[in-house]
């Protein structure tokens, strides 16, 4: 009796736990990051603007510089940069408040949308490629 | 006294029917409004008083653009033209308003009778040089879309003539803040309408009032 009811009270917090997972921003905290950090300039669409600010939807970037992104996240990026055969030159701020699975959300958010079906990334992954981020001088 | 209500109350019916109807006009007749301040102003014609009205008229400019030549109310004269405010560092509106101007300039850029002319508000920036590099990178013809550099006071001065809120703040992203607005200015000089450049249905609509506006030119010119 005594364990049927310790059974009972341990499912019922899991379900209450599983229920209150579903109902936070968790899941959708790329898509929201994007559109905080990333919509104004590479647009809803992920279209980017024309010549000047590269776009993310197919963009081949994604895969060739697949390991650099976490730290482009971050950091920001200078100089010119070739996106699906287009140079563009144009300075990109980073994102410094971003934690470590933050940035893994955004990225597989935005490698798995807007048109792309991109591997997804693990947090340990990230963890990882920001611990080896490039020294970055302001 | 036995006053008969009756012609009275045909007269105001029939006045107010053609006031609608002047009012609404149909979707072909629809005409845009003269946006800002009017006054009236008498002359005299033959010894009668004669009351004008004058709308708002956007001034006389001279800004360069991004291929060093002079641009002022002559590149402009007998066309119509779109206008806004930005500056090419600008993380905020500013694309997404070069986005939906570029659809502009898609659709018009065949169309010797409309010009679109961008002016920055960071002329300490954005030179001769970098404005042609923007506009290069876009890939836009130079006789159709002026990006606008010059003396910062009269772009300041500029932007207050189209009603476009602009000023350095150094709270705001970029340390520029103003509205996305673009503007929509006649032959004849007269601001026409304004949109939010940040929107694509309100860009929608501009497209619709320069077609209008266009329709009225080739209207007045016959």
């Amino acid at each position: 009796m005594k364990k049927s009811k310790l059974a009972g009270f341990a499912l019922c917090a899991m379900a209450l736990t599983t229920l209150t997972q579903c109902f936070t921003d968790k899941q959708n905290e790329g898509k929201r990051l994007y559109a905080q950090h990333c919509q104004s300039c590479h647009m809803d669409d992920g279209s980017g603007l024309r010549g000047l600010i590269p776009p993310i939807a197919k963009a081949d970037y994604l895969q060739t510089h697949r390991d650099e992104l976490a730290c482009l996240i971050r950091q920001g990026a200078d100089g010119p940069m070739v996106v699906n055969g287009i140079t563009y030159n144009k300075e990109m701020p980073g994102v410094k408040t971003l934690r470590d699975d933050q940035i893994t959300n955004l990225l597989n958010y935005i490698q798995t949308n807007f048109g792309n079906q991109n591997e997804r990334y693990t947090m340990s992954e990230v963890k990882e490629m920001l611990e080896a981020c490039p020294p970055h001088h302001e | 006294m036995n006053f008969n209500y009756k012609p009275l109350a045909a007269a105001l019916i029939i006045l107010t029917g053609l006031f609608g109807f002047s009012c609404q006009g149909g979707d072909s007749g629809k005409t845009l409004p003269i946006l800002g301040s009017r006054e009236p102003v008498e002359r005299v014609v033959n010894g009668e008083t004669i009351i004008d009205t004058v709308y708002h008229q956007v001034p006389d400019f001279a800004f360069i653009n991004q291929d060093s030549q002079v641009i002022s109310q002559e590149t402009v004269k007998g066309k119509i033209y779109v206008t806004d405010f930005f500056f090419t560092t600008c993380p905020s509106i500013c694309p997404k308003m070069k986005s939906q101007m570029l659809r502009v300039y898609e659709k018009y850029k065949d169309n010797p009778n409309v010009v679109l002319l961008s002016h920055t508000i960071d002329p300490a920036h954005d030179t001769v040089a970098v404005l042609k590099d923007y506009a290069d990178r876009m890939n836009v013809r130079s006789d159709k879309w002026h990006f606008l550099t010059g003396n910062r006071d009269s772009i300041y001065d500029m932007a207050l003539s189209y009603f476009v809120g602009v000023q350095e703040d150094e709270q705001a992203e970029g340390g520029f803040a103003h509205s996305g607005d673009f503007m929509l200015i006649d032959q004849n000089r007269h601001i026409r309408g304004h949109y939010h450049g940040t929107e694509q249905e309100d860009v929608d609509r501009l497209m619709q009032d320069m077609d209008l506006l266009l329709k009225e030119q080739q209207h007045e010119e016959k």
